[in-house]
């Protein structure tokens, strides 16, 4: 079982009081907060171990690259991929899906091909394939979604053809929370030989994952919404996959050899090993040891712990909201179906006025879009206002936001 | 520097249909500006003296006491900035 209280003691943020009342984070949808064992793991590594990974023999180099090294493996072995070199880290999901759009779409996607992305998607597994798509000549289709935001199976399964060659989807909705059949649609995407590409931002904070159980080739992810600091996140592909594609970004670090040619003047180029083929430059090394802390943190607490812990938070928040005339759900009503994400709308208020209402109280949720645009439009909604939940929040804290959504209501 | 700049941090666009525009005051200032609007400005609602609701110039908004304020409805960031330069006059 997860005891949110003695949770909380590991998160100094939690401690602040907004406009007098004490803080309550129901934002962690769009990030989570930090426990001290990744603020000190960071400050440590830059206190006592900060140097460039893979580029020196002495011995901070070799500290350095030993812990970011050892990031790679802990996160493998935290979502069962096969092995570290299937693990890429990247400044987050955003720049996992474009690796995988850019790679995918400048060098093995032809004219005919098709790209699928479902309505439900956050703006990151849209927009790369529109700008490629555009560029590239290859075509991009929308599968459609249900009147409540859910997807429809049968849509989606209609719209897999000979053609496809990447199916992608998420795995758990920003907006509305619901968890997607992620193996039902790899298998369909692999029944006519086209790749699936999971965005799995919302999903692994929050569940255990195995990649491989769910037998997809792309699976991305941040750090940041996982207790990690921002600005790393993780690319794990299918060593076969990766191995056939073609590096995203150049620069140092993703090369094994740069031979200049003096009769043709040009350089021939090897590649270096997975993952680093992937990882151009100097990478983001304090982040990586950040999310290595946060891997661990979670790890102890247990997913199967956090994923019951956000159920029961869930399944409350609904009961309770359900009292309240003025208050909607959107989306799904049985919370078995859903992760920690609540969106909602009180009758007569904007997202934001709801937003600002709750703020002045000291509770943080979000509004808006939620970089989900076309869903929000399949859904005839204007903008929705988002609790989400993490292995912090507590039954109390839920009971203080509906009271002040009680209040607003009035407004 | 206006007067605008003098009380308010930011203004942020928000996403949306709605097209809602959030001011946020500077906090050094915040309660000083939001007494100026108070004066100014119609009340229409109120709960615990935190939360405003007003029109001014038939525009209608928010403030609240913790230092932002919600305009709806309006064309453009010039109409809000002239519509918070007669406010915190």
């Amino acid at each position: 079982m997860l005891d949110p209280y003695k949770v909380r003691e590991d998160f100094p943020i939690l401690k602040r009081k907004i406009n007098g009342y004490p803080l309550i984070y129901f934002d962690n949808a769009a990030t989570s907060q930090k426990p001290k064992q990744v603020i000190e793991a960071v400050e440590d590594y830059y206190e006592n171990h900060n140097a460039n990974v893979h580029r020196a023999i002495h011995t901070l180099s070799q500290e350095a690259s030993q812990l970011y090294e050892d990031a790679h493996a802990e996160v493998a072995k935290f979502i069962n991929a096969k092995s570290v070199e299937e693990t890429v880290f990247l400044r987050g999901t955003t720049e996992a899906i474009n690796l995988v759009a850019y790679s995918l779409g400048c060098h093995t996607l032809k004219k005919d091909d098709e790209v699928i992305v479902t309505l439900m998607e956050h703006h990151s597994n849209i927009i790369p394939w529109e700008i490629l798509s555009k560029a590239k000549g290859f075509k991009l289709r929308y599968a459609d979604i249900n009147p409540d935001g859910t997807l429809d199976y049968e849509a989606l399964e209609k719209t897999i053809t000979n053609k496809t060659k990447v199916v992608c989807f998420s795995h758990v909705s920003n907006v509305i929370g619901v968890v997607n059949d992620v193996k039902r649609i790899a298998r369909v995407a692999h029944e006519h030989d086209a790749l699936a590409l999971v965005d799995g931002a919302q999903s692994v904070p929050h569940m255990p994952v195995d990649v491989r159980d769910l037998d997809v080739d792309f699976f991305a992810f941040s750090g940041h919404k996982m207790l990690a600091p921002t600005g790393i996140g993780v690319l794990y592909g299918k060593r076969s996959v990766l191995e056939r594609m073609e590096p995203f970004q150049g620069g140092g670090e993703m090369i094994k050899d740069v031979s200049f040619d003096l009769k043709s003047r040009r350089c021939f180029i090897s590649w270096n090993d997975l993952p680093w083929k992937f990882e151009a430059g100097t990478p983001n090394i304090s982040g990586g040891i950040g999310l290595l802390e946060a891997v661990r943190y979670l790890k102890k607490i247990g997913m199967e712990n956090v994923k019951a812990h956000e159920f029961m938070l869930t399944e409350y928040v609904m009961k309770r909201l359900q009292e309240c005339e003025k208050i909607t759900i959107y989306g799904p009503k049985d919370p078995s179906s859903k992760s920690g994400i609540i969106p909602f709308g009180v009758e007569g208020l904007s997202s934001h006025d709801v937003a600002l209402f709750l703020d002045n109280y000291g509770i943080m949720v979000r509004s808006g879009f939620h970089c989900a645009q076309p869903l929000h439009k399949t859904m005839k909604l204007q903008s929705s206002a988002r609790a989400s939940f993490y292995v912090y929040n507590t039954r109390e804290e839920i009971d203080r936001f509906v009271e002040v959504l009680k209040e607003a209501s009035q407004f | 520097m206006s007067v605008v700049d003098d009380y308010v941090a930011r203004i942020e666009g928000t996403c949306g249909e709605e097209k809602d525009v959030i001011v946020i005051f500077k906090y050094d200032t915040k309660e000083k500006a939001v007494k100026k609007i108070l004066e100014k400005a119609k009340l229409r609602k109120s709960i615990a003296n935190m939360i405003f609701e007003l029109t001014f110039k038939n525009v209608s908004f928010r403030v609240y006491t913790s230092g932002k304020a919600i305009f709806r409805g309006l064309k453009s960031k010039d109409e809000l900035r002239d519509l918070l330069s007669e406010l915190l006059q």
